[in-house]
C-alpha cells in the first residue's frame, strides 16, 4: 500500500494502470517496454527511489534540472522560506525577486542587458525567437537539424519533424534547417538576409551532445553578423556550470545576442527560464513591455530559487568540485571504453555534459536498460539512439561517482548480452 | 509603515550559506584526498617543502595580524612558533615516511599505509597561525586533504594563512582543494561538520567544550585538554637558571601555550632563593595585598578573566591595580602553602606565575599530583640534578610530558627539546584523550597489515610494490587489454546462447 496522504495506490502495479488509464498510456508502455519501468517515489540526493524499493543514481538529471540533486537541503530552504512571505507574484508589476534575479543573471553576461523570464525553457526560447524577429523584423528562423529547442508553437517547429508533424506544428516555410558543424549550408540559408535568428544549442543535447567544431560556432556568430541574423544559444542543457564554465558559450569564445537558459535554474523544485539578451535587440521591452506576457513566468519564488541557485553555483567550492567531477569520468570512461571496446566505442565530453557512443543504431537503449538493472539510471539521446546520455551533477561526491563508474563496469556484460540479442533480431 | 519597516533584519529567513560551503569545502576535500593519496614520497616531500617554504616567507606577517586581530601573544614569538611549523617542523619528520610500504622479512608483514582521507581540524584563537600551519603540514606529510575551521576570533588570519599554504601546495602540484579553511565558523557549523560522515578525523585543539564535543561526535577525533602545568624546582636545581627558564616560558607568547607553567613549587628551604633568582631574571614577587588583587583580577565569579588571555605582564599588573617595573616580565603571586583550593592554582594562560613551596619533596610530590589533575595529561617540568626525584616526579604526577631544566612552554611543545614540535598535546588517557603524545603526521596514517603464515615459506622480497606508491597520476589505465569483440568476455558462447534464448522468451512473455 502506497498512501500519499492525499491518494494512495495499492501497488505499483496499480499506479501504473491508473497512469496509463488516465494519463499517458504511450509512455507508460513505451518505459514498460524498454525494461526501466521506474515510478520515481523517493528522492533525495542524486538518488531516486522506484515505487519497489530500488535505489537508482541519477545521471538523467531531467537535463540538468537536478544539476544540484534532489530537494538540495539549501535550496528547498530557501523555498520554504520564501513561503513565508511570497507567493508567484503578479507579472505585470515590477517585483524585487525578479528584479533581483534579473539583475543577478545579467551580471553573469556582461555583455546582456536584460533577463525575460518563462516558466519553462520552451516559453524562453519562444521569447528568443519573438526578439529575434522583432529586432530585425524578419520572419525566418535557423536551426540545426536534430537540434531541440521545446514543444510550443515556434519552438517546437524549429525541432526534430517527429514532435511537429504529428500535431501539423511544422512550418517549413518560415523554419529551416541546416545540419550542425556545416558552415557552408549556414551561410547559404542566410545570405539572402531575410533570417531574424539562428538558434542552436551550444551542445546539441537530445542529439546525443555531438562536440561543436573547432571554431564552429564562432564562425556561425560571424555569419549571423555579417548577414543581420540574431545569434541564439540555447544554454538550457549547457548552462548553469555544466560545461566547467557557467554559460557553454563563454568557453568556445562566442557572445551571442540572445540565449536562453531554463531547467536547472529553478533548482529542480520550482519552474523559471530566462531568456537574456542585449540592448539592442531587446529594445521591445521599452517599446511596449507587455508585449510578451506570462502569469507564471517569472514566478516570485522561482526568481527566489533561482536568485540562490546562481550564487550556489558561483562558489569556488561547486566550481572546484564540478572539474573534479568531470576530470573523474573523463579518465574513468577512459579506462572504462578500454576495457569494453567492443560496445562503448566513443566518449564526447564537455564538463559534465557527456555523451557515450555505442556500437549499435539503439545501443544507448540497450545500455540504459543495462544500467537501471544496475542501478544506475541514465537516457538515451531521443534523436541519436546510438548515444547515451550521462549527465552528472555539479556536486557529485567522489564516493558516489566511484560507485556509479563500479556500476558501469557491471553493467557492462549485461548490456552487451542485450546488444547481441538485438542485433540477432534486426 | 509595517513592523519589517523598522528593522534593518532580513525580512526572509535565510539558510546557513556558511554551513553549506562548508559542507561543500568537505566535498571538495575528498576529492583532494582521492587524488592525493596516491602520490609519490618525492611529490608529498616536494609539496611539503613548498609549503614549509612559503609559511616561513609569511610568518612574521601572519604573526603581525593574529595579534592584531586577537590581541593574544608577543608577534616575535608568534614569528617564531609560526616559522617552527615550517622548515623545523619538516626536517623533524623529514624521515619518516608515512608513504612507502613497509617490508619487514622476519615477522613476514608488509605494511600498507591508508591515510585518513578528509581531516578537520580545529584551531584556537591562541595559537591560531602556528596551529594552521601545523596541522596542514601534518595533513601534507600524510597524504590527507584537511579543512580547517578556526576560532572565530582569528577567522580572517587563520583563512589567509590557510590560503596562503593551499596555493603554495597547488603551485608545487598538490591537488586543489587539500586545504582549506572555513572563512566564517559557528558552533552550529562546528557540530554539524564535526558529526557528518563525510570526514575520517577530527584533530582538535581548543576549549574543553569544543574538545569534549569533537570526542562526542561519533568519528574518530584526536584532541588535547586544558593544561595546567607545575614545575617543580628541586633544591638541586641550580636556582637562576631555573628561574630564567621559568621567566622566559611564562613570557612567551605571554603563556598563551597551552605548555606554559601554572605553578612553580619547590621547597621551602629553597623558597628564599628562588624569589630572589626569580626577581633577578626579570619576575615581579607579590607580597600578600599584590597577591590577592592578582586573585581577584583573573579569577571572576565567571572563572578566568578572559581579557587577560595572552597579554603582557605589565598590562595585567595596571589592570589589576599593582606597581610593577616597566621591564617586569612575568608576574609571581605567592601561595604560602600549597593547598588546593586557591584559585592561583589554576591555568592561567597569561604571564602570571604562582610561587609556593612544600615543606618536604613528599607534599610536593602530592601537590603536583592534585595541581596536574586540572591540567590531567598534559605537561610538567622539573628543575633539579636528582634523578631519583626526577623519576618519582614523572611516575606520580599524571602527566605524559616532563620537560627537565627547560621552559616548559617550549619544551613541552617540542622546542628546547627534541620532543616533537607540536600545538596539539595529547593528554592521553588521564585527560579523557585518545593520544598521550604530540600529534604528529603518523596519527593521520594507518597501515594494511598483510600477514604470512607463520610456519609457510613466504618471499616477500619478489612482491611488487611498486603500484602502492609509485606515482602521482591517480587512477591506472586499466591493464588488461580490450577484448576481442567476438569472444565478448564473460561469457561462453553456449552460455550466450542460453541467455539469448531466455531473453527472448523473456520478450515474449512481453508481448502476450
Amino acid at each position: 500500500m502506497f498512501n500519499y496522504g492525499y491518494f494512495s495506490f495499492d501497488s505499483k502495479e496499480d499506479l501504473l494502470e491508473k497512469a496509463a488509464e488516465y494519463w499517458n498510456p504511450g509512455k507508460v508502455s513505451f518505459w514498460t517496454e524498454a525494461g526501466t519501468p521506474m515510478v520515481i517515489d523517493r528522492r533525495e540526493g542524486y538518488f531516486l527511489y522506484d515505487m519497489s524499493g530500488k535505489r537508482l543514481i541519477d545521471l538523467h538529471l531531467n537535463g540538468g534540472t537536478y544539476n544540484f540533486g534532489h530537494r538540495h537541503p539549501e535550496l528547498v530552504e530557501v523555498l520554504k522560506s520564501g513561503l513565508d512571505y511570497f507567493d508567484m507574484g503578479n507579472h505585470w508589476f515590477p517585483s524585487v525577486a525578479r528584479a533581483a534575479f534579473a539583475e543577478k543573471l545579467v551580471n553573469t553576461a556582461p555583455h546582456m542587458k536584460y533577463a525575460i523570464f518563462g516558466s519553462g525553457g520552451a516559453e524562453a526560447v519562444e521569447i528568443a525567437l519573438k526578439t529575434a524577429r522583432y529586432a530585425t523584423k524578419r520572419r525566418k528562423i535557423v536551426s540545426i537539424i536534430k537540434g531541440y529547442h521545446g514543444h510550443s508553437g515556434l519552438s517546437v517547429a524549429t525541432g526534430d519533424e517527429r514532435f511537429s508533424k504529428i500535431f501539423l506544428s511544422d512550418k517549413p516555410d518560415e523554419f529551416l534547417q541546416v545540419p550542425f558543424n556545416d558552415i557552408d549550408a549556414l551561410e547559404q540559408v542566410l545570405k539572402n538576409r531575410d533570417v531574424a535568428g539562428f538558434i542552436v544549442e551550444t551542445i546539441p543535447a537530445t542529439y546525443g551532445f555531438p562536440m561543436p567544431d573547432d571554431g564552429y560556432l564562432k564562425a556561425c556568430q560571424d555569419l549571423c553578423r555579417k548577414y543581420g541574423t540574431k545569434f541564439i544559444a540555447d544554454e538550457v542543457q549547457t548552462g548553469l556550470m555544466r560545461t566547467g564554465v557557467m554559460w557553454g558559450w563563454q568557453g568556445y569564445g562566442v557572445t551571442p545576442d540572445m540565449f536562453v537558459c531554463g531547467k536547472g535554474l529553478g533548482g529542480g523544485i520550482y519552474p523559471i527560464s530566462a531568456c537574456l539578451t542585449t540592448e539592442e535587440c531587446g529594445q521591445w521591452l521599452v517599446e511596449d513591455g507587455a508585449a510578451h506576457i506570462s502569469t507564471s513566468g517569472g514566478a516570485e519564488l522561482g526568481c527566489l530559487v533561482g536568485h540562490h541557485v546562481m550564487e550556489m553555483l558561483q562558489r569556488p567550492e561547486v566550481v572546484s568540485n564540478v572539474h573534479f567531477v568531470a576530470e573523474f569520468f573523463s579518465q574513468a570512461m577512459a579506462e572504462m571504453m578500454e576495457r569494453h571496446s567492443d560496445i562503448f566505442v566513443g566518449v564526447r565530453q564537455r564538463g559534465v555534459v557527456l555523451g557515450l557512443e555505442f556500437d549499435h543504431p539503439e545501443g544507448a537503449v540497450a545500455v540504459s536498460r543495462a544500467l537501471y538493472e544496475n542501478g544506475v539510471w541514465a537516457i538515451f539521446s531521443s534523436l541519436d539512439k546510438r548515444v547515451l546520455q550521462f549527465k552528472p551533477g555539479v556536486v557529485l561526491d567522489v564516493d558516489t561517482c566511484q560507485e556509479i563508474m563500479d556500476r558501469f563496469d557491471a553493467a557492462m556484460p549485461r548490456a552487451r548480452q542485450l546488444l547481441k540479442t538485438m542485433r540477432r533480431a534486426a | 509603515m509595517t513592523e519589517h519597516a523598522t528593522f534593518d533584519a532580513p525580512r526572509l529567513a535565510v539558510p546557513d550559506r556558511e554551513l553549506s560551503r562548508a559542507r561543500m569545502k568537505v566535498g571538495r576535500a575528498a576529492w583532494a584526498a582521492r587524488y592525493y593519496k596516491d602520490f609519490s614520497r618525492e611529490a608529498v616531500m616536494a609539496i611539503a617543502e613548498a609549503v614549509a617554504k612559503a609559511g616561513h616567507d609569511k610568518a612574521a606577517q601572519f604573526a603581525d595580524e593574529a595579534v592584531s586581530e586577537t590581541g593574544f601573544g608577543v608577534v616575535e614569538h608568534k614569528t617564531i612558533k609560526n616559522k617552527l611549523c615550517t622548515h623545523e617542523l619538516l626536517d623533524y619528520y623529514r624521515d619518516l615516511d608515512l608513504v612507502t610500504p613497509r617490508v619487514n622479512e622476519a615477522a613476514k608483514i608488509i605494511e600498507l599505509p591508508k591515510p585518513a582521507g578528509v581531516v578537520f581540524a580545529l584551531a584556537p584563537a591562541t595559537n591560531p597561525v602556528a596551529t594552521v600551519y601545523y596541522k596542514a603540514m601534518l595533513a601534507i606529510l600524510s597524504r590527507n586533504a584537511i579543512v580547517l575551521s578556526p576560532h572565530p576570533a582569528a577567522r580572517k588570519v587563520s583563512a589567509a594563512a590557510a590560503q596562503h599554504l593551499a596555493q603554495a601546495a597547488e603551485a608545487a602540484g598538490a591537488p586543489a582543494g587539500l586545504i582549506q579553511c572555513v572563512e566564517d565558523p559557528s558552533i552550529p557549523l562546528v557540530q554539524d561538520i564535526m558529526s557528518s560522515d563525510r570526514i575520517n578525523v577530527i584533530l582538535a585543539t581548543g576549549g574543553t567544550a569544543m574538545v569534549r564535543a569533537a570526542y562526542s561526535s561519533g568519528n574518530p577525533a584526536m584532541g588535547v585538554g586544558p593544561g595546567n602545568a607545575v614545575a617543580y624546582i628541586d633544591p638541586s636545581a641550580k636556582v637562576d637558571a631555573a628561574a630564567r627558564c621559568l621567566v622566559e616560558s611564562k613570557a612567551f607568547d605571554n603563556s598563551v601555550l597551552c605548555t606554559n607553567e601554572s605553578v612553580a613549587l619547590t621547597l621551602e628551604s629553597n623558597r628564599g632563593n628562588m624569589e630572589r633568582a626569580l626577581r633577578s631574571a626579570g619576575a615581579h614577587v607579590c607580597n600578600e595585598a599584590d597577591t590577592d588583587r592578582l586573585r581577584e583580577y583573573l579569577f571572576t565569579d565567571k572563572g578566568f578573566n578572559l581579557e587577560a588571555i595572552g597579554k603582557s605582564a605589565t598590562w595585567i599588573a595596571e589592570r589589576a591595580g599593582l606597581r610593577v617595573n616597566p621591564s617586569t616580565k612575568v608576574l609571581v603571586p605567592v601561595v604560602a602553602t600549597p593547598g588546593q583550593d586557591d584559585l592561583l592554582f589554576r591555568e592561567k594562560l597569561c604571564p602570571v606565575l604562582t610561587l609556593t613551596a612544600a615543606t618536604d619533596f613528599q607534599q610536593a610530590l602530592t601537590f603536583a599530583k592534585h595541581t596536574a589533575k586540572r591540567g590531567a595529561g598534559h605537561s610538567a617540568a622539573f628543575h633539579g640534578e636528582d634523578n631519583d626525584r626526577l623519576v618519582a616526579f614523572s611516575q606520580g604526577v599524571p602527566v605524559y610530558r616532563v620537560v627537565v631544566n627547560a621552559p616548559c612552554s617550549q619544551g613541552a611543545a617540542g622546542f628546547a627539546t627534541h620532543l616533537p614540535p607540536s600545538f596539539t598535546i595529547g593528554t592521553g588517557f588521564a585527560g579523557r584523550s585518545s593520544i598521550g603524545e604530540n600529534l604528529g603526521p603518523q596519527h593521520l596514517v594507518q597501515w594494511t597489515r598483510i600477514a604470512y603464515a607463520r610456519d609457510l615459506p613466504a618471499n616477500l622480497a619478489g612482491v611488487d610494490l611498486s603500484a602502492v606508491s609509485s606515482g602521482r597520476a591517480a587512477p591506472k589505465p586499466a591493464a588488461p587489454p580490450p577484448e576481442p569483440a567476438q569472444s565478448s568476455g564473460d561469457v561462453s558462447r553456449d552460455e550466450l546462447r542460453r541467455l539469448i534464448l531466455e531473453e527472448l522468451r523473456s520478450l515474449k512473455g512481453g508481448e502476450a
